[in-house]
């Protein structure tokens, strides 16, 4: 995996798949380069212009609820976003994330601070550099790692073809 | 060892393994359903995989019900790809005003007891209360099954929904939805299986139970399943185009919890919002003013929730000045029933307006859509904000009769008390 550092962006419980894009835009487009550009609008109409490349989202319990559409997968990556940490996730945004390479991270995001900046190590472990505090992710099974570690679902089944346990 | 719940049974049926709680399996899927919110991503995906042949079409439905009547050149479009593909591939297409997938689904057959049924959109779950497990998956998820008509699947937990006695008058399955989503919270359930049980089970119609089934992924649950009955198999006498065996849970099956629910004490329920879990009981909402009232979506777009709006709608003198009533029934079937049984004409008589079968204004895609300021009360199972469209809009989540009897009042009323 991917060693990641960047800043974290604090976005609250339940945050549901409209609220990360709106439905109502994939009526327009599905290009994630430019649905981008209305990520979180309802919720915070600055947010999408004030989205760095490397940015990390850190959100508290079921994030990625109601609707499955896979924009608020895509469009999260398409603003740079590389990986989401929270308390809990939706399983269809779960999904959604590991078949799209973003990266799901399942950990107790209660101490993260807006701006605080976040690395992780080889090992997957994730350090608060502020405040010096290590957590360790809930570990992911094989055949999601394997997802993962391919870049997504399709480039995953070009090499396969069908699914391997 | 344990015996297996239901999901158990049914994983390990599709994946040909001893499929336990918390296994990851691949499993063969029966029946997967894409629409047009999901199915031109799909598109996308499986050309991206390399995919030149779909491995089994007649497993395939397509359903155009998120943009019904397309109303833009880009959704004019997302249909002709959508058309352009089923009729190279043969997949199955139901075509804009047919009605709501899941609602298609259910009617045509292809959600069978014993089965595994997916759909690319989350309200999938709403085909386990025909005894199959169902769940939602994403655009991607589809595009794999039409390459290779599989699909891994984590072997969830289930929490056993034990329901007891019989819903007095006045109260409905949405009541007994509520209050579950009350009592285990928007995530209470998240990666688990709701497993419906217990003597109250053989009390719902077919009906209840895909309003409860519906329901189960607004509590972050992978499928609301229910045991198959005498109910089940009548609903798929005549319907169903294959033989099914059902699945039952064992004795001794594990759960990660149970809820009891008896269904004789409960009250008609309302969701506040902008959360399906901020339920209270309807009472305590009451007088709280509405401006639309909207009947229809995959949870309250049946026959029988129209007649129950029409019963009370009746009962109170028609619509409040100043209400907006909207009524999109859930399928062309469903519509035809109520033009036949005169529900239809009774429904416009009180000014209701009439959208196309389809997912209308629940998802704000289509349809029409609430002004700023206005509070809505629906029968449908999301109220976040800009859910209908505008953000600046509020909804609230009642059963069909609570939402009738709000439109009588222009506020929120027991349907227990509405009279003229």
């Amino acid at each position: 995996m991917t060693v990641l550092r960047g800043r974290a962006r604090l976005v609250g419980d339940d945050v549901n798949t409209d609220s990360i894009i709106s439905s109502t835009r994939k009526r327009e487009s599905l290009d994630p380069a430019v649905l981008r550009q209305f990520l979180f609008e309802h919720v915070d109409p600055a947010f999408a212009a004030s989205v760095q490349p490397g940015d990390i989202l850190v959100a508290g319990k079921n994030f990625g609820c109601g609707s499955a559409m896979e924009v608020a997968v895509t469009t999260v990556l398409g603003a740079g976003i590389p990986a989401v940490m929270a308390r809990s996730f939706s399983r269809t945004y779960y999904r959604n994330a590991i078949n799209n390479g973003l990266l799901p991270l399942v950990c107790d995001t209660g101490a993260i601070r807006e701006g605080d900046i976040l690395s992780s190590d080889s090992t997957g472990a994730i350090r608060n550099e502020r405040s010096g505090e290590t957590l360790s992710p809930e570990p992911l099974p094989p055949i999601m790692l394997a997802i993962l570690r391919a870049g997504g679902l399709v480039p995953y089944m070009r090499q396969n073809g069908d699914f391997k346990l | 060892m344990a015996g297996r719940t239901i999901s158990e049974k049914i994983l390990a049926r599709k994946s040909g393994q001893d499929a336990r709680a918390g296994d990851l399996v691949v499993c063969e899927v029966d029946c997967a359903l894409g629409t047009d919110g999901s199915v031109p991503m799909a598109l996308d995906y499986f050309r991206a995989m390399g995919g030149e042949n779909v491995r089994d079409a007649a497993r395939l439905v397509f359903a155009l019900d998120h943009y019904v009547p397309p109303t833009s050149p880009q959704t004019i479009e997302l249909h002709r790809v959508m058309r352009d593909f089923a009729e190279r591939f043969g997949v199955t297409l139901h075509e804009a005003g047919e009605g709501i997938g899941h609602q298609l689904i259910v009617e045509t057959g292809r959600a069978l007891p014993g089965g595994l049924v997916v759909g690319a959109d989350s309200h999938a779950v709403t085909y386990g209360a025909l005894n199959c497990f169902a769940t939602g998956i994403g655009s991607s998820d589809l595009a794999a099954i039409m390459l290779c008509g599989r699909i891994w699947l984590r072997v969830p937990d289930s929490i056993r929904v034990v329901l007891t006695g019989q819903l007095p008058r006045g109260v409905y399955a949405k009541d007994i939805a509520l209050a579950l989503a009350g009592v285990l919270g928007a995530d209470g359930a998240a990666y688990q299986a709701l497993e419906f049980a217990g003597p109250g089970v053989t009390t719902l119609t077919l009906e209840d139970r895909l309003v409860l089934s519906n329901l189960a992924v607004e509590m972050g649950a992978k499928t609301g399943i229910f045991p198959a009955d005498v109910e089940t198999v009548a609903y798929l006498q005549g319907r169903a185009g294959q033989a099914f065996e059902p699945v039952a849970a064992d004795p001794d099956a594990r759960y990660s919890r149970t809820v009891e629910i008896a269904l004789d004490t409960l009250t008609p329920q309302i969701a506040l919002p902008h959360l399906v879990d901020q339920v209270v009981a309807l009472e305590d909402a009451a007088g709280t003013p509405v401006q639309m009232v909207y009947l229809g979506t995959c949870t309250g777009g049946r026959l029988r929730d129209f007649h129950q709006a029409l019963a009370v709608l009746e009962a109170g003198g028609g619509v409040a000045p100043g209400v907006q009533l909207v009524v999109t029934p859930a399928s062309r079937e469903v519509r035809d029933a109520m033009t036949a049984d005169g529900t239809l004409e009774a429904l416009v008589g009180f000014g209701a307006t009439v959208v196309e079968p389809g997912c209308g204004s629940c998802c704000g895609t289509c349809g029409v859509i609430p002004g700023d300021g206005v509070a809505v009360i629906s029968t449908a199972n999301r109220n976040f904000k800009g859910r209908m469209g505008n953000a600046k809009a509020s909804i609230y989540l009642a059963s069909p009769a609570a939402c009738a009897a709000a439109a009588t009042r222009g506020v929120v009323t027991d349907p227990r008390k509405v009279s003229r």
